[in-house]
């Protein structure tokens, strides 16, 4: 693999997202109709004026589809730079102040680790005012925690490194150490927290939605499959009103997921060089033993 | 012993930070939830019977504390309220319905998608590279990513409807009444087959990918290139010396994994209205039956915590060096 190379993993998530970014961005104006205007008979399946049929309240699907993308990959982004964000302010100070502030800010991220995500989020939903806002707290309150244990774990293998000592001695405060010198140089964590933030945001939020929590009335990738479920599309036979929506979940999950898999072999030399081993052994005609090669050649 | 006693305490304190939260955000909700959460009952309840359900949630109109206290007093007594979907049944009766199934849908599910998924990761590192190894993974990702219930109406919609050769819904058959007989178990197996693979479907890719990545690891270790050396069989490395010590991470993983599993088959049991917490939870919603819906947050984290527990007692067992700690 040549440093200036894309990994092929990261290339196919990376030409998916772009995808449906695009969709998002100009969704509206390709749409061939309003999302939520009622425009055919409804229930029909697929055909050449509706490209992916009719929902059972007669919306055009592949327009409710090309809306939804917008809806749900905003709340998912923003919903996970937030979560990044607060996962790594309070996993970064653990990690670098020790002693108590440590202990009682592990405390804290452990807690909302093992209280369960959804029953919380419901709780939380059904209480607050639906729309977009309450929902963006939901989520970033029942997913923030992950985050904050992964770079407090990352922070700590990082404090004993010589940089960190020289800033010390340079008589650095410890906030400009944690955000001026250990943050800057775990970016590649904070990108894979980022990712796995974005994959739990639209998941979890096309599953509040799917329960009918949230703003019923807005077009998302949840409400959509809520209304389909709503109106009894399986039961009538309408695979159409269910499958678009749930292909564009899980391909942008995998996209999301894939991006983060080549960081992580960017970043860990170990998982690259399995890569690279069995890559070379193969191109040889060679099976691999069943140890782990720990050899590099990089030029 | 000192390792199980700490973790006893973070399941303590997580216990009572959800019972806490469960006091607080009715309260931090902005409006008058608790007016709005009455007015439901309207024309269902007796005023006194009201009053004993405010005294319930602590909506006493005294002091915050003396209103937590109230609700502290109230919740060890088991009294979570009245519900509204199923008035006039009690909260705790309507939850101890559910129970059961969910209990018995998610366990099995999440039992079988752990042992396919180390095993399949066991199999993935071992062979790694092979055709194996190089189709699965990106496969179960790729099915991890579809959300749970849509998987599940998938499942419906082939098995149930096109097919015609699973139930659709429930979690047994509507003729048949709960007994010990050989055609009520058949019956709850056979309505159990669909949800529970959807849930596997969804779940299995996760535990295959660390099993597997943990499993890379620890073939890099010198006791394994020395079994190597020694002429044991190859199954006996990868079962005996590899496969049990790359188990440990998953094994830990497995606790938290638990609470994200349940909250995807709680909405995979709405698909197929299989009467456990996820389908109370979804009626909770629809007629904004808050009580219960306080109930099943409260129910479900009880038992994700018990759960923890117990994985952790299995983690000590299963590994002596964490003994001595």
């Amino acid at each position: 693999m040549g440093s200036t190379k894309i990994p092929r993993k990261a290339a196919v998530g990376l030409a998916i997202l772009g995808v449906f970014f695009l969709m998002a961005l100009v969704g509206p104006l390709v749409a061939p109709y309003d999302p939520s205007a009622f425009v055919d008979i409804p229930l029909q399946p697929p055909s050449r004026a509706h490209l992916l049929g009719t929902t059972g309240q007669g919306q055009d699907v592949w327009s409710q589809t090309i809306a939804g993308a917008r809806a749900s990959l905003l709340v998912g982004f923003v919903a996970g730079l937030a979560m990044t964000t607060i996962g790594a302010t309070v996993g970064a100070i653990a990690g670098t102040f020790g002693g108590l502030v440590d202990d009682v800010l592990s405390l804290l991220t452990n807690v909302s680790l093992v209280i369960p995500g959804l029953p919380l989020a419901v709780v939380l939903a059904a209480y607050l005012p639906a729309g977009t806002r309450a929902l963006l707290v939901v989520l970033v309150a029942t997913g923030w925690a992950w985050n904050a244990r992964v770079i407090r774990a990352q922070v700590l293998s990082l404090r004993n490194k010589d940089f960190v000592a020289a800033a010390i001695v340079t008589g650095e405060s410890r906030l400009h150490i944690v955000f001026r010198e250990i943050l800057p140089n775990m970016t590649s964590v904070l990108a894979s927290c980022f990712i796995s933030a974005t994959v739990y945001a639209i998941g979890a939020q096309v599953g509040l939605e799917f329960l009918g929590l949230g703003d019923m009335s807005v077009v998302t990738w949840g409400t959509n499959l809520y209304w389909a479920s709503n109106d009894a599309a399986l039961l009538t036979g309408a695979w159409w009103t269910l499958v678009p929506t749930g292909l564009s979940v899980a391909l942008v999950g995998t996209a999301l997921v894939l991006v983060s898999f080549s960081l992580d072999e960017i970043t860990n030399p170990r998982l690259r060089a399995v890569s690279d081993w069995t890559r070379a052994l193969a191109a040889r005609g060679i099976r691999p033993g069943a140890s782990t090669p720990v050899v590099r050649d990089h030029g | 012993m000192r390792y199980l006693l700490r973790q006893l305490g973070l399941y303590i304190l997580a216990a009572w930070a959800s019972l806490t939260l469960n006091f607080i955000v009715p309260r931090l909700a902005p409006g008058d939830p608790a007016s709005a959460m009455f007015a439901r009952y309207k024309g269902q309840l007796q005023p006194e019977a009201l009053a004993a359900l405010r005294e319930a949630f602590g909506f006493t109109g005294g002091p915050l504390h003396e209103q937590y206290a109230a609700y502290l007093a109230h919740l060890f007594r088991g009294d979570l309220g009245v519900s509204v979907a199923y008035f006039p049944a009690k909260v705790t009766d309507v939850l101890a319905m559910g129970l059961g199934w969910t209990a018995l849908l998610t366990g099995s599910s999440v039992v079988v998608a752990f042992a396919l998924g180390s095993l399949l990761g066991v199999i993935a590192a071992w062979r790694r590279g092979g055709a194996f190894d190089t189709t699965l993974p990106p496969l179960l990702v790729f099915l991890g990513a579809f959300p749970y219930f849509w998987l599940a109406m998938m499942l419906l919609y082939g098995f149930g409807f096109t097919l015609d050769v699973l139930p659709l819904r429930h979690a047994y058959a509507d003729t048949l009444a709960p007994s010990l007989s050989f055609s009520f178990v058949a019956s709850v197996a056979e309505h159990l087959l669909l949800p529970a693979t959807s849930i596997v479907l969804a779940s299995v890719g996760g535990w295959m990918l660390s099993m597997r990545s943990s499993m890379i690891g620890v073939l890099a270790e010198d006791y394994v290139t020395m079994a190597h050396a020694k002429g044991l069989s190859p199954l006996r490395i990868m079962f005996h010396y590899a496969a049990r010590n790359a188990l440990l991470p998953n094994v830990t993983g497995f606790g938290m994994a638990l609470g994200f599993v349940l909250g995807g088959s709680l909405l995979t049991e709405i698909v197929f209205s299989y009467p456990g917490q996820g389908y109370l939870l979804v009626q909770a919603v629809r007629s904004q039956d808050y009580p219960l819906m306080q109930g099943i947050f409260l129910t479900i984290t009880m038992a994700v915590l018990a759960a923890n527990f117990l994985v952790d007692v299995l983690y000590v067992w299963l590994d002596p060096r964490t003994r001595g700690r």
